[in-house]
């Protein structure tokens, strides 16, 4: 993974949360066993479905919330209790934001900011995520989006080594979403560690140097982006075939373990790909029937196929 | 635990205090509801006192008598209601969680919330006091610093007791617990009339409110300018009793 020193080292970390009511006040394991480590200079996504126990994860990795097992160092310390000084260390931002309602954000931002020694350049980061463009309106009168940029800003004031971040893009329109990600990419190349949470596949793919994926509490895979869809390949030993024709084909029968449909109006998708073979028995219907696709696609595999895998795996299981 | 320590980002426990103690001070006199009962209130109270016989008795001018008992109005209003009611909606919108992510530190969104009642209640002593001099008020100067010191005891017992309730249950139920409060404790309490003007079943036990200690307390060293032994005792003992609770049952989020 790296060489560097971890900023973040997460070992079989348990959580109970409750009581729960509807388990007679009995306490709930929210956390089985969750084992990470995130590094300086790279993005880790936990990726998991709702309630999977992401952020339950990361609230015990900023010392939120203390583990009933397993053991959290965040920059070499326990980060559970009062330590203003790791805090100084250490951006957050949490999902439901922690933003007083009556308050307008930027001087919120600056009085934040007015807590470090060595805060962010403020005007700097009012201007990168237009913050000016509602900063007369309290922040009870903000859009969710615009209240995701605002704890965003409040996450970086104090320029932090290690960056938490929940569920970052939720809420954003497309062009506030490019802007963050583009910021968190800059974070990354400027050798900070940045932890996100995310159901979110494309968001996962498309930021993360490494990802666990996490589920009912437990960590059950973990790699980059390829490596997870490589193996995940690896265990599979078929591919699917897209193309697009003109709609309404009369589709042959095809041979023993492959399958062929029109998905949608002249979408086509053949499955259980596995040799050379099929690929001919494809081709000679085309050249059989005149037919010229428009489109052709060996179908790569997603996060999200490798995702769904693990998920099935574990329901299995 | 191999990681060197790194130098620390956060500025000076002092200089975080004080930056809290305006944020808060500005959230508190930016709250219209906060006003109302930290400034409206008392005055209405100081001038239905003066006019009315209410108070009848208790000094040579009804408004000797007034301006001790609403100033141990005002402490109740900001330190207990005010900041219990600011602090429990915090909580309620994650804010404290928010703040605790930051280098302030529980020692800094405290001690920020006492400069920011503190800060209140000064501007309500101006205020009530410039009012009741204007209103014929003499007060026994031997008694100013006392009145001083007890206004401050209150303060302390008030702002613990707030942050315990505001810390312990739900927003809403700190909302009704601390305004219903206010009210018995003015009405009732021996803040705003002496208790020996309250039925005589019933004065042991008011006796034991630090509403009637401060009230009695500040009557005592404004009208008369003595200093109670028995009001500073009280006053110690509550604020100690709300402290000690407040630390251990507090929940920040």
């Amino acid at each position: 993974m790296s060489s560097q020193t971890p900023s973040l080292i997460i070992n079989e970390l348990a959580k109970d949360l409750g009581p729960v009511p509807a388990l007679d006040n009995r306490m709930l394991r929210v956390l089985e066993s969750v084992t990470l480590k995130a590094y300086p200079g790279q993005v880790t996504t936990l990726l998991g479905a709702n309630g999977a126990g992401k952020s339950t994860t990361l609230a015990c990795a900023q010392g939120l919330l203390q583990p009933n097992g397993g053991t959290v160092e965040l920059l070499g310390q326990d980060p559970f209790g009062d330590n203003p000084d790791l805090r100084s260390r250490v951006g957050v931002m949490l999902q439901d934001g922690g933003l007083p309602p009556s308050m307008r954000p930027v001087p919120l931002l600056r009085h934040v900011a007015s807590l470090y020694k060595n805060p962010i350049d403020i005007d700097a980061l009012i201007t990168r995520l237009d913050l000016e463009s509602f900063g007369t309106r309290t922040i009870r009168r903000l859009s969710g989006g615009q209240k995701q940029r605002v704890a965003m800003a409040i996450a970086l004031a104090g320029d932090p080594e290690v960056l938490f971040l929940d569920e970052p893009s939720a809420g954003l329109d497309p062009q506030s979403r490019q802007v963050v990600f583009d910021l968190i990419s800059e974070l990354r190349d400027a050798g900070k560690a940045i932890i996100l949470t995310t159901h979110l596949m494309d968001d996962a793919q498309r930021l993360s140097d490494y990802v666990y994926i996490i589920d009912k509490g437990c960590t059950v895979a973990q790699g980059t982006v390829a490596e997870l869809i490589e193996r995940a390949a690896e265990d599979q030993d078929t591919r699917p075939i897209a193309f697009a024709a003109p709609a309404g084909l009369v589709l042959p029968e095809p041979p023993a373990g492959l399958h062929l449909s029109e998905i949608s109006l002249g979408e086509y998708r053949l499955d259980g790909v596995s040799s050379p073979e099929h690929l001919n028995w494809l081709t000679t219907w085309w050249v059989q029937e005149g037919i010229l696709p428009t489109q052709l696609n060996l179908q790569s595999r997603s996060l999200e196929d490798v995702f769904l895998e693990f998920a099935q795996k574990e329901e299995r299981a | 635990m191999s990681q060197p320590v790194a130098t620390s980002n956060a500025t000076s426990p002092l200089k975080r205090i004080l930056a809290q103690g305006k944020y808060e001070s500005i959230q508190m006199l930016s709250n219209g509801e906060q006003l109302i009962l930290a400034v409206v209130m008392p005055l209405i109270a100081l001038i239905v006192l003066n006019v009315t016989d209410l108070i009848e008795g208790v000094a040579e001018r009804n408004i000797d008598a007034a301006v001790p008992g609403v100033l141990a109005l005002c402490v109740i209003s900001t330190a207990f209601t005010g900041q219990g009611i600011g602090t429990g909606f915090d909580r309620r919108y994650g804010v404290l969680t928010m703040f605790s992510t930051t280098p302030l530190g529980k020692a800094g969104l405290i001690f920020g919330k006492v400069i920011a009642v503190l800060t209140v209640l000064v501007i309500q002593v101006v205020l009530i006091t410039a009012v009741g001099l204007f209103m014929g008020w003499h007060p026994n100067l031997a008694g100013i610093a006392p009145g001083i010191l007890f206004l401050l005891l209150g303060a302390a017992a008030f702002t613990s007791l707030g942050l315990l309730i505001a810390g312990t249950v739900r927003p809403e139920a700190t909302l009704a617990i601390t305004n219903l409060a206010w009210i018995l404790l003015a009405g009732a309490g021996g803040v705003l009339y002496p208790l020996s003007m309250a039925p005589a079943w019933i004065q042991p036990t008011l006796n034991a409110l630090p509403s009637a200690a401060l009230g009695d307390a500040m009557r005592d060293a404004l009208i008369s300018g003595h200093f109670s032994i028995a009001g500073l005792i009280f006053l110690l003992l509550w604020s100690a009793a709300a402290s000690f609770a407040a630390i251990k049952l507090f929940k920040w989020n």
